[in-house]
């Protein structure tokens, strides 16, 4: 099979970038919307033709999918020199398009959100002053996160990750008049940038001691072996490979905001809406599950995957506490953020409890079917979100009460991905949150638990902002809320139709940790013959139960939250304030990094360095005004300096010579 | 050649003229002076091309020829001068040398 077609995916979003932004003066707003969507419906388009010859067209090898390369091209390559336990080793940097089933998928994802997110952006952005540069960014988006998602090898993968954060540093910081925007882009990149400094570190550490960079070299199990003789080296009882991974899972979780480099995420929703859509919900936020995903055997394989357990617990306490904290937010993109934090967590816990084989490698399989339908529903909770916005022209939830009547697409579809992310039966939430709770209850009890509790923490706290938006009190608006245009409302229909359509599409048939089918159903119901209906009614129940308790509080206006809210007295003003994470940030870095780092060495830098210099130039200037006189402008001392000179010459000449 | 004269006589002559010259060039603040003081530069270079060229290599012209040379471009360069000069007048109503001397650090 060809794939060679698949190099356009790449090239047609950097070109669209290239031509956006050169030319950003001249193409008229109207002519770049149609731009950028004509291209990214071409990478859509491209990235579903794929994903069909892949799934479909293809035969299976033993009944596994197997590796297809669209493009390979050696870039570097280096000798590690011989050392005393490791023999001369050849290293290899490469870029490519690497195709199995985890990176068509994303493909597909990437490219879906990508396409509606563009569409939307036609409306909401309509009017803004840099609507053509605003395109121009979002294409520099899609091509580095295509980058990312089919990249052969690891570097590959770190240079198009470095790429996503200059994207996301670019549109978060895209009203750069509001300082508090660029405030927010900096911090995400600084955070960003400080976990990928461990992914860097996890990077070398995996190229000498693995021996490669390429996936499909690192993660064939039948080289583990090679590289564990070759890399027997303990640190603190683990080898070094696993600190390898560790590290690089750390650059993982700053781009997928887990605990405790989360803090970038919620501040991030200074970007337009479509943007937290597109970046900080559905795709470049996922690139450190991917990443986990992609590396899989690897981390499940060393130390009886103990890099794995990591990921499980980190994503476990990261979507537990995300949830508590999205209970008292009070700006919907910020509880909209904090839920994006703890459904990324649900997917590293359903990685990190999975196995590799067979039924055992459940939870790989529902981590990433959670994050294709998560990529859908949550992009529509932010489309709708948006849409809301643009109609009330507020974040906060107190500006808004009985919107159902004014925006009534935007309510119907909010509501099919609130149901969705809520777990509520037949919608894809449900199918996918059933198998991370399956993988964690065969897996791992405690980590059941704290599922099972986020679960029913998601559904109160969604529809609490759905009842607070759309239905509530009534709030007197100054200019009547109107729907949004066709160009916002279509994309919500389209990804409210997805937020339940993904549920049936056969996953456990094509996304498993050793491409095997897992339940082997094979139909558009499998799905449901394959649920596991003891522990979907609990999740059920949970679910519900949330609903429930959000119906009662916020339905109509009462007073039951407030009293709850001083009931918890204290700990309610912990949440609210997200456990003061942020201000532990600002007291190790200003208090302790500034002062006891940067100013000595600022001092040093001012003091003796700059003042060395300094001291030159000053030297400098006084030497030259002391001999400046020369240059006295009197013709009559310049001819008499010169005849004394020759005369002094010839004097030389005839006497000393 | 002249009668009872020799070279070094002459040569004795163009050195006093050129250290007259280099001192009016030195010591005059008027612009004017000072231009004569340069054709009284040029002058003895002149003399000494005619002299040497008449006294040792009589047989050939080339120093004459450099002599007028000399004297056509001492002619364009007064003109140019003068021309400075002038210009200098309207601006500073003076041909003072001291007007000059804005052009310095």
């Amino acid at each position: 099979m060809d794939f060679s077609y698949t190099i356009f995916i790449l090239i047609i979003p950097i070109a669209m970038f290239l031509l956006l932004g050169f030319f950003y003066n001249k193409i008229k707003p109207a002519v770049s919307g149609w731009i950028g969507v004509a291209g990214l419906t071409a990478v859509a388009g491209m990235s579903y033709y794929t994903a069909y010859q892949y799934f479909f067209n293809i035969p299976k090898v033993a009944g596994k999918f197997q590796t297809f390369f669209g493009f390979k091209m050696n870039w570097m390559n280096y000798i590690l020199p011989k050392t005393e336990d490791l023999p001369e080793r050849f290293l290899a940097i490469d870029m490519g398009i690497l195709l199995d089933p985890i990176s068509i998928m994303m493909m597909v994802v990437v490219s879906t959100i990508s396409l509606m997110v563009h569409i939307y952006s036609r409306g909401y952005m309509k009017g803004d002053r840099g609507y053509t540069k605003f395109f121009a960014f979002l294409s520099l988006f899609t091509f580095a996160m295509m980058g990312l998602v089919v990249a052969t090898n690891l570097f590959q993968i770190y240079v198009f990750w470095e790429l996503v954060g200059v994207s996301s540093f670019l549109l978060i910081g895209y009203y750069y008049e509001k300082p508090s925007a660029v405030a927010a882009a900096k911090k995400a990149f600084i955070v960003t940038r400080f976990a990928d400094l461990g992914f860097l570190i996890g990077i070398l550490l995996m190229g000498y001691y693995g021996g490669s960079y390429d996936f499909m070299e690192l993660n064939n199990p039948e080289g583990f072996n090679i590289i564990l003789e070759n890399a027997p080296q303990k640190f603190m009882g683990i080898s070094v490979i696993t600190t390898a991974l560790i590290l690089m899972f750390m650059g993982g979780a700053g781009k997928s905001a887990m605990f405790p480099l989360h803090i970038w995420l919620p501040d991030a929703m200074e970007g337009p809406t479509p943007v937290s859509a597109l970046i900080h919900a559905a795709t470049m936020v996922v690139a450190g599950v991917y990443l986990v995903a992609r590396m899989f055997p690897m981390f499940h394989f060393f130390d009886d995957g103990f890099a794995l357990h990591v990921v499980a617990w980190v994503g476990a306490i990261s979507s537990l506490i995300a949830a508590i904290i999205a209970l008292t937010q009070t700006d919907i993109k910020r509880v909209l953020a904090f839920s994006t934090m703890s459904q990324i967590g649900y997917m590293m816990l359903a990685l990190g409890v999975s196995e590799y084989d067979g039924h055992e490698g459940l939870g790989y399989m529902a981590s990433m079917w959670h994050l294709f339908s998560h990529a859908m529903f949550k992009a529509l909770l932010f489309l709708a979100a948006g849409s809301v916005i643009h109609a009330v022209h507020s974040n906060y939830l107190k500006d808004m009460g009985g919107l159902r009547k004014y925006l009534p697409i935007t309510n119907i579809t909010f509501l099919i991905a609130a149901l969705s992310i809520s777990g509520f039966p037949l919608t894809a939430g449900f199918f996918s949150k059933d198998e991370i709770l399956v993988a964690a209850f065969e897996h791992n009890k405690p980590i059941y638990f704290i599922t099972l509790f986020v679960a029913g923490l998601t559904a109160f706290y969604m529809f609490r902002l759905y009842f607070g938006i759309f239905w509530g009190k009534k709030t007197a608006y100054e200019h009547t809320p109107h729907e949004s245009p066709w160009s916002m409302t279509i994309p919500l229909m389209f990804l409210a139709f997805m937020s339940i359509a993904s549920g049936y599409l056969p996953f456990s048939e094509w996304v498993t940790a050793d491409r095997e089918a897992i339940h082997g159903h094979i139909g558009l119901f499998s799905n449901l013959g394959a649920i596991h209906w003891d522990m979907a009614a609990i999740a059920i129940a949970t679910g519900l139960l949330g609903i429930a308790i959000a119906w009662f509080f916020y339905k109509k206006p009462t007073d039951y939250p407030a009293k709850i809210s001083a009931a918890f007295g204290r700990f309610y003003k912990w949440t609210f304030n997200k456990f003061y994470i942020d201000e532990v940030y600002l007291f190790i870095t200003h208090k302790i990094i500034f002062k006891c780092i940067s100013t000595p060495f600022a001092w040093f830098d001012k003091k003796v360095v700059d003042a060395t210099m300094e001291g030159i130039g000053n030297k400098t200037v006084d030497v030259s005004k002391l001999i400046k006189g020369v240059q006295s402008g009197k013709i009559q001392d310049y001819a008499f300096a010169f005849a004394g000179g020759v005369f002094i010459l010839v004097l030389i000449v005839m006497y000393m010579l | 050649m002249i009668e009872n004269v020799s070279i070094y006589e002459l040569l004795t002559l163009t050195t006093l003229l050129f250290f007259i010259g280099l001192y009016g060039f030195l010591t005059r603040k008027n612009l004017i002076t000072m231009l004569m003081a340069i054709e009284l530069l040029l002058n003895t270079s002149v003399i000494n091309f005619v002299v040497i060229n008449k006294y040792l290599y009589p047989d050939v012209l080339q120093g004459v020829y450099f002599s007028i040379f000399i004297i056509a471009v001492a002619a364009a360069e007064t003109a140019l001068a003068i021309s400075i000069i002038i210009n200098l007048y309207r601006l500073k109503t003076s041909v003072d040398i001291s007007e000059t001397e804005t052009m310095k650090y």
